[in-house]
Formats: structure tokens, sequence, C-alpha cells
């Protein structure tokens, strides 16, 4: 599938579909989206680019292994989880929201956290089952 | 908020598992931090068992959100008795992994994955939740999918199969168990569930829905006639694998059968019926299937299936006494079993098989060893004093009692069979003179390990046979033990009123 139009369009898409990934990992609170289907988008850019570029070349762009994504983004929900545990004696998992809202973003909670975690592993995860499967192939 | 300790077992796994993840090609280290995170996880359990035992219920509202709407977890006496149980069955089998488990195999996230199947057992005794019930089911599954497949033998992926398909169709129906008892109730935290069932008009639909729970706990927890995955897959992983998966995936299913028929659908007459006619069934089959098998690991299989009879006949009949009898066994039934599958992962070890014919003269080259391993095995028969033989007093005492003289007759048979077959075990694996046959030569026999490698094997099997002996000889700590939790169980308002804060 290596055809110029394709390959010169995925340059492009690669950092739009990025962005629109966290815009819609942000606007998942109350709106449809969240971290599963931003993860979902954002996995799906690099995979475009690995049809187009080849499988060696997006390596190159990610620069750490994908499957690193996994722990880590485990690691950023876990942490969100247990933060009210730790920082104001709450039970697990309670929502902690900062008081004032930031400009574009909105409110910050630890709830973004949990998205976010979500967000890397499923980037990690789906990758890392779709390039071994084409490395196989 | 110091009950929140009651979650601290699932948070510390988590934590382990994802450290694990990140060092993911350091094998060395993942089998040292192992070690290390299960003992953390012990004393941590220990910690969590003495603060339920001195403070009674704790609860704990995940998210902060009140009790029917929220994710409860529920540290009862019993919780906390399984993941201390959990947690020494842990702490065992990590120790066996690190050199009995080869290396191809610990190179794919296998103590990672080990950590989430703790994390999963645990959070499956721990929430008070139905629908949380069965999210931790479907980690347990899939953690177990995982360590069952793990190196891709051409057998264990057979068994495998056998057991994702079963135990995957198992789920299925404990979901739609859910759906109905949604639909009826209209709630999914178990203590309003009781208050709740109560005023249903459709009486054959709540039984319904139990009939539906007892085929998808059951087919977990390998009752008769939904066992026929257990045999087909539990040999096929390395013994290490075999023996977390004996010592408690089986045992969850129970568990969680004792949860729901106690606090749901405590007491009905026709429920009570079925459970003791399979329980009987279970302990039948399961007795006649150790008789006829030659490989050690087929018999102490069918050992499993014979003795979650004993626990569901001790269920179904609902009384304290039989209560008691049934926690007492399920804790003396996770330590032996896990056991069990280290001991023959222990010959297999010096003898490169587990098949009884091919086996011979342990006891004259081992006398030490064989000791050790004489002791598991002869609790498992109830010799007294050692661990078997007080819960079955109970169940005995209390099938008198009912008047169910049936099941008090399989009771009987099921420890005769025992007997039979662990006297027959002994005197082909240990007694006989090792027969003339032609051993590997591509094996790293018992003898040829360092000595540190040594203590990995032998370890464990001790630890856990003095915890077999502690439960034998402090039988009166383990009776009273399981008698509060018994009285717990059938006197389930102490739990509703815990859970909804009345």
């Amino acid at each position: 599938m290596r055809t110029l139009i394709l390959k010169s369009a995925s340059s492009y898409l690669l950092p739009v579909l990025l962005i629109f990934s966290v815009f819609i990992l942000l606007r998942g609170h109350y709106l449809p989206g969240g971290g599963f289907v931003g993860g979902l988008v954002a996995a799906i850019a690099f995979v475009l680019h690995a049809f187009s570029h080849g499988l060696d070349k997006t390596r190159t762009i990610l620069k750490l292994h994908p499957g690193f994504l996994m722990p880590l983004g485990l690691l950023v929900a876990f942490l969100s989880g247990i933060a009210p545990m730790v920082f104001s004696d709450l039970p697990f998992m309670t929502g902690l929201w900062a008081e004032n809202p930031i400009p574009v973003i909105g409110a910050i909670g630890s709830a973004l956290f949990f998205d976010l975690g979500v967000y890397l592993v499923v980037i990690g995860a789906s990758l890392t089952i779709i390039f071994t499967i084409s490395e196989s192939a | 908020m110091t009950n929140d300790i009651i979650i601290l077992p699932l948070v510390v796994h988590l934590f382990f598992s994802i450290v694990l993840m990140f060092f993911w090609n350091k094998v060395d280290f993942q089998k040292i931090f192992s070690v290390v995170a299960n003992f953390i996880a012990l004393v941590v359990a220990i910690c969590v068992f003495v603060f339920v035992y001195n403070n009674g219920t704790q609860v704990v509202q995940s998210g902060n959100w009140e009790a029917p709407f929220g994710i409860v977890f529920v540290g009862d006496m019993l919780a906390a008795t399984l993941v201390l149980l959990t947690a020494i069955a842990g702490f065992a089998v990590s120790i066996f992994s690190t050199i009995s488990v080869i290396r191809a195999r610990l190179r794919f996230g296998y103590f990672s994955v080990f950590h989430f199947l703790l994390l999963g057992l645990n959070g499956a005794f721990l929430t008070g939740d139905i629908f949380n019930l069965y999210v931790w089911f479907e980690i347990i599954i899939i953690s177990s999918f995982v360590l069952i497949s793990i190196g891709g033998e051409k057998n264990q992926l057979e068994g495998a199969v056998k057991y994702f398909a079963l135990n995957f169709f198992a789920s299925m129906i404990f979901l739609t168990a859910l759906g109905v008892l949604y639909g009826l109730v209209g709630t999914l935290n178990m203590a309003d569930i009781s208050l709740k069932i109560a005023e249903v008009q459709n009486r054959n639909l709540v039984e319904i829905s139990a009939v539906l729970f007892l085929v998808g706990f059951g087919i977990k927890s390998a009752i008769f006639p939904l066992y026929f995955w257990l045999p087909a897959s539990y040999h096929t992983p390395p013994s290490a694998v075999s023996a977390i998966f004996a010592g408690l995936l089986t045992k969850v299913g129970v568990y969680a059968l004792i949860r729901v028929f106690t606090l749901i659908y405590g007491g009905d007459g026709f429920l009570n019926t079925l459970l003791l006619t399979l329980a009987i069934m279970t302990i039948f089959s399961g007795g006649v299937g150790a008789i006829i098998q030659n490989n050690i690991k087929k018999v102490f299989m069918y050992f499993i299936i014979c003795h979650i009879g004993f626990m569901i006949g001790g269920l179904a009949l609902f009384t304290e006494v039989a209560m008691a009898g049934v926690i007492f066994y399920l804790i003396h039934d996770i330590i032996i079993k896990t056991n069990l599958f280290l001991i023959s992962g222990l010959i297999y070890r010096i003898k490169a098989t587990n098949n009884m014919k091919k086996l011979g003269g342990l006891y004259a080259n081992y006398p030490k060893l064989s000791l050790l391993m004489a002791i598991p095995l002869f609790s498992l028969i109830g010799i007294p004093p050692l661990s078997g033989y007080w819960p079955k007093i109970s169940l005995i005492l209390a099938s008198l009692n009912a008047e169910q003289y049936w099941f008090f007759g399989a009771l009987i048979f099921g420890s005769l069979i025992t007997l039979i077959v662990i006297a027959k075990l002994w005197s082909e694996v240990f007694w006989k003179d090792q027969p003339k046959l032609s051993l590997p030569k591509k094996f790293i026999y018992f003898d040829q390990l360092r000595l540190g490698q040594k203590f990995t094997f032998i370890f464990p099997v001790a630890f856990l046979t003095f915890v077999t002996l502690y439960i034998g000889f402090g039988a009166e700590h383990i009776q009273q033990l399981s008698q509060r939790i018994a009285s717990e169980l059938i006197n389930n308002e102490l739990y509703i009123d815990a859970v909804l804060k009345r």
C-alpha cells in the first residue's frame, strides 16, 4: 500500500489525529469520548503511518516501545486512584477536583488522570498487538 | 479512614504487578521482587485479618459513593480469612516458581500476571457488589488464561482451550443470572439485594436466577456434572501454576456459592435439596475418578472435585454446625491442595515423571523429604489430629443432626476413597522399589541443583506443611474462627447492617 497519496496524506494526518485524540480524551467526562476512544484514535494514527511508511519508520517516530506505555498508563491510573487515600483521607478512587477551572481544558480532577491512564494503556496495548501481527505477517 | 486497610491487599498487588511490568525483560530481578512483594502482601493480609478480627466487619465505599449506589468493599471475617489464605498460598507459590518454572515462561511476564491473578482473587473475596464480583472473576480468568497457556506446549494449549471455553461459558451464565436478578430487584449491592429479594412476588424467577448462579459458579468450582474441564486442563501447566489454580481458583467459585446462597438465597428448601444432591454426586464421581488414575497430578485433581462436594453439601445443610465445618474445610483445603501440587512438582523434579507406575523408592532415597510429604497426604485423609479430621467431624455431625443419611454416606465414602487412593499412592511412589526405566538425559534433576535452588523447592512445601500442622494442632483456634464466620453467615443481618449503615 505504498501509494504516494496515502503517504503524503498520512504525514499530515498523524499530528491531526493525535490532536483529535487528545480532544476526545478531554471532552470525555460529560460528553461522548474519553480515554478508551481517544486511545484508539491515537493508535489508528500510528497504524496509518505504519501502513504508508513502513513499520521501522513508525518505530523511530515513537522512540519507545509501545509496550512500555501499558505499565506507564496503569501507573498513572493507579496513582489517581490512591491519591484521595494519601492526600485527603477519603476512600479509594474518590474524585478530587481543583477549585478553579483552567481555560480551554476545564476543571481538572483525578478522573482526568484516570482517563489519561486508560488512554496510554489503550495506545500501548493496541499498538503492541498490531505491530506484533504485522511483524510476523 | 482507618478501615481503608481492607483494600490494601488490592492496592499492593496492583502496584507490584505494575512495577513488574516495568521490568519486563529483567527476569532475575522479577524473581526476587515477586518473592519480596508476596512477603509484603502476606504481612498486609495478616494486618487486615487482625484488624477485622478485633474490630468486626469493615466497609469501604469506593469513590465515596453511598452504599446501595456505589461499589462497596466489605471485609467481614470470611473475606479477611480468605485474603490471608490467598497471601499464604501466593507466598509459597512465588518462591516455588523461581526455579521450577523455566526461564522461557518467566520471560513473558509470568510474575506480573501472577500478581494480577492474586489481585483478582483478593478483589473477589472483598467486594460487596455482585457485578463487581463478576468483574473480579473476569480478571481472574483472564490472568489464568495467560498462566495456563504461557509456554505454548501442545498439550498445554489443548488444556487451555478446554479451560477457556468452559470458563467463558460460565461467565456468560453468571452474567445472565445477574441480568435476571437485577431485573427483579433493581440493585446490585449484595446486602441491598438480600433485603429486597424477600419482597419479590415472582418466586419462580428468583429460583431461576438462583439456578443460573449455581450453574455459573458450579462450572468454576467444578461440581458434578460440570467438572469435566478440570481434569482436562489442570495438569498441563507447570506445577506452580497448577498449585495456585488448585488451591484458589476452584475455591473462589465455592466462596461465591457460599456468599450468594447465604446472603441472597438463604434457606430455600428446593435449592438446598438441589445443592445436596449435586454435592453427593460430586463426592461420588470425584472419588471414583481418583481410583483409576495413574498420574499423581490427575489423582490430586479428582480429589479437588471430590472435596468440593464436602463443602457444597455442608452449605446445603445450612445449619451453623455445618457452616462451621464448611469454613474449616475451606481453610484446610486451600492450604492442602496448594501443597499437594507443589509436592507433585517436587516429585517431578526428583524423578522426571509423575506417573505412579514409573515412580518408586522415594522413601529409601529421601527419607526426610518423604516425611515432609507424608504430613500433607495424611492431613488430606483426615487422620486425627491432622487438619482434615476436624472439619469432617463437624460435617458428619451436622449431616446426622439434619437426618441427611445420603450425605452422611457420601462423606464416609469420600473419606474412605481418599484413604484408599493415598495408601495406593504411598505404596507405589514411596515404598515400591524404583522400576528400571530409561530416564531422560537432558533434564535437570533435583540432585544436580545447588543448595539455594533446592531450598526454593523445599521451603514452600515445608511452609505450607507447617501451616497445615498448625491448622491440625491449633484446631481450637480455627474452630472458634469457623464458628464465628458461620454465625456471621447464617445471621446475615450483621453484614447487611454494616454495609447499609443502618
